[in-house]
């Protein structure tokens, strides 16, 4: 074996994997007899995987994403050998401690201690070597006191904690994760992105499994991207991440065209009416920018009567999930609305958002169209329709001086020292 | 066949301690219960069989004859039943970790015949107290014992295979189970078929390997007069029953192995 090739700890070579999917279901004997008789076969055959070659190599933090349904779990399981391939193989030299879900096997009726035990003998521990974690992951989960309690009586944090110390304690040669970075409170989120940063530090094998960009980014210094079976791209994670986010828009903006056709025969989008038959937000510039340009979009409605109408619209953060606006604009100003125009027909605006003090993020905007009958008076107006966050406007920040952690980019600044 | 480098060693323990552990979980009195059962039950048997209905009368300690018989057969359906959904029951966990699979049929087998050893010792008290003179054949008990588990263990594995892809099999191997039950002189003794005129019958009963090995476990354990398979057919055919288990066995590996990889798509 030449020193080249020891480096290799997983090597997956053209791996390919389709699944029968049954028709009806022919688990009884009875489908079974009917469609043989006939000459069904009871099953279409999808191609889940298509050709897939990659190596790991020592000290990789190996970053594997792809959408839903893209094959990323199907390969995750043939790496962990849980699944045969049809061709190709699969080599891991060394342990491979894998992880498709958190406490497989983990019974209610055993105690904390009992229940590592029995997973670590799960995962192919001897005693004396869960012994020697046994400490580590103790401490890691932080449950010293509650060891000898019966996982039943654990609150679901506690377990997922539990599950998740023996998941990254286990001293394996590669470790397979599979999406499982945010689980447990703040405090043990920031523990278990301090154990990824040391990982990376200390060079461990680790195969990362996930649709959060921002984890690959953060941690990995490799990754592929799967999509429809094969592999879409390989190389550094902000490639990776660029692609990423491009192949999600173009999917969304597909995803919208069907929904054009869809609504020829449906006659309204969700949030439209007879009343605002016609509501749109569309990019003038392109929506991956950098921190010195702006996003530039036109706001266009259709109103069908002569009543006063404007616009109130919401930058989201969609990468902590979207749940709140960090900037409101438009026709609503402290309450009060205050309208663009009086006249049915159609009208539209444009808005250049400048992003200069924003990270890499990706970001949604949406927006509500609204009249009112008493003009001037405070918190007196309604909605006509809306643009939700199905169909929201998305754009991404990439700036290569930008980071991806905090929203902002603004800092404030350490007082100067001037005694106790 | 890896099967039992450590690894598979030390999960099946595993999984045999905790299967104990939980098995009597929650009750009062615990593992009394393994004790206990067997004793209840035994007691029921005694009094419905031998008192009442006076099967065997004139045969010397038919009643331990009676239980040895029902716990034998007792560890066969206990352990081949939950040998065939053993693997159908660990899908969950098949498709999230990849461990050998041979291990789960074994430890619920196993664990039956935990169950099964402490029902025996309580068949041996039984047979104590009711007199039973012991000799030098008590030996040949640990050999019929492993042949029972070889034969147990080969039908477990391929019941378990099946089931993964035919769930129609639980209530057919149930009906199979009963046919067994009453194709084995279990509750009536060997003698009153020939009794009743059919010796043909009794000897094809023999020819299944479990009638065979209750036979010569009651031979050898308890009475002479339990006739063994070689007294009432010549070896010419009495070899039969003594291969079967090894067969079974063997093709159960075989398709079990065959199968196995695809477990975790399957089920």
């Amino acid at each position: 074996m030449t020193e080249e090739k020891k480096d290799v700890v997983v090597k997956i070579d053209h791996v390919s994997k389709s699944f029968k999917l049954p028709v009806e279901s022919s688990t009884s004997l009875k489908t079974l007899l009917i469609n043989w008789t006939k000459g069904i076969k009871g099953y279409t055959e999808q191609k889940v995987l298509k050709d897939i070659s990659f190596e790991v190599q020592r000290g990789d933090f190996f970053g594997i994403v792809g959408r839903n349904g893209a094959g990323k779990s199907t390969l995750l399981k043939i790496i962990s050998q849980i699944y045969t391939p049809d061709s190709g193989s699969v080599t891991v030299n060394g342990r491979l401690v894998s992880f498709i879900e958190l406490g497989v096997g983990f019974n209610p009726e055993l105690t904390g201690k009992e229940n590592v035990y029995l997973n670590g003998a799960m995962l192919g521990f001897s005693v004396t070597e869960i012994d020697e974690m046994y400490d580590d992951i103790v401490e890691f989960a932080d449950l010293k006191e509650f060891m000898n309690q019966k996982l039943k009586n654990y609150s679901s944090g506690m377990q997922v904690r539990l599950a998740f110390s023996v998941a990254i304690k286990a001293k394996g040669d590669v470790l397979v994760l599979d999406e499982i970075l945010a689980v447990g409170d703040e405090a043990f989120q920031r523990k278990s992105n301090d154990y990824f940063m040391q990982a990376k530090r200390e060079n461990r094998t680790i195969i990362l499994v996930t649709h959060d960009m921002g984890a690959v980014q953060k941690y990995a210094n490799k990754a592929i991207m799967i999509k429809d079976g094969e592999i879409f791209m390989a190389g550094s994670p902000a490639e990776i991440a660029n692609a990423y986010s491009q192949t999600n828009f173009e999917q969304s903006q597909k995803e919208e065209e069907n929904k054009k056709d869809n609504t020829k025969k449906e006659k309204y989008k969700p949030g439209t009416s007879v009343l605002l038959p016609k509501f749109e937000l569309k990019a003038i510039s392109k929506d991956i920018l950098k921190s010195n340009e702006e996003f530039e979009f036109e706001i266009s409605y259709k109103v069908t009567k002569d009543i006063p109408t404007g616009v109130g619209f919401s930058v989201l953060d969609l990468t902590s999930g979207g749940a709140y606006s960090i900037i409101d604009d438009g026709a609503v100003d402290h309450e009060i609305f205050k309208p663009w125009n009086n006249k049915k027909g159609q009208f539209k605006k444009i808005y250049k958002l400048p992003l200069k003090s924003f990270n890499n993020r990706d970001f949604m905007i949406v927006a509500t169209a609204f009249t009112s009958s008493n003009l001037g008076v405070k918190g007196d107006f309604e909605s006509i329709g809306f643009v939700g966050t199905d169909r929201g406007l998305k754009f991404y920040v990439r700036d290569d001086k930008n980071v991806f952690g905090p929203l902002l980019k603004e800092q404030g600044k350490f007082a100067k020292e001037n005694g106790n | 066949m890896d099967l039992f480098n450590t690894k598979n060693k030390i999960l099946l323990k595993e999984l045999i301690e905790v299967d104990f552990k939980l098995r009597y979980q929650g009750s009062v009195i615990g593992h009394f219960w393994s004790i206990l059962k067997p004793i209840m039950m035994f007691s029921i048997m005694y009094a419905v069989f031998v008192r009442f209905l006076k099967f065997g009368e004139g045969i010397p300690h038919f009643a331990v004859a009676l239980l040895l018989g029902t716990t034998v057969f007792n560890f066969f359906a206990e352990a081949t039943g939950m040998g065939m959904s053993s693997v159908v029951n660990r899908g969950d966990l098949m498709r999230k970790i990849s461990f050998s699979k041979p291990v789960i049929v074994l430890s619920v087998v196993a664990n039956a015949g935990i169950n099964f050893l402490i029902n025996l010792a309580v068949v041996l008290i039984f047979a104590v107290i009711n007199g039973v003179q012991f000799n030098v054949g008590i030996f040949m008990i640990p050999l019929l014992l492993l042949e029972l588990v070889i034969l147990v263990v080969g039908i477990s594995f391929i019941l378990a295979t099946v089931f993964v892809y035919f769930r129609d099999l639980a209530p057919v191997w149930e009906v199979f189970v009963q046919l067994f039950m009453y194709a084995t002189p279990i509750i009536y003794p060997l003698s009153m078929v020939f009794n009743m005129g059919h010796p043909k019958a009794a000897k094809l009963l023999m020819l299944n390997p479990l009638a065979q090995i209750i036979q010569d476990m009651r031979y050898f354990m308890i009475e002479h007069n339990n006739t063994p398979i070689w007294q009432i057919l010549s070896w010419k055919y009495a070899w039969i029953p003594y291969i079967i288990p090894f067969f079974v066995l063997g093709f159960g590996i075989w398709i079990f192995n065959k199968h196995s990889k695809s477990f975790a798509e399957v089920v």
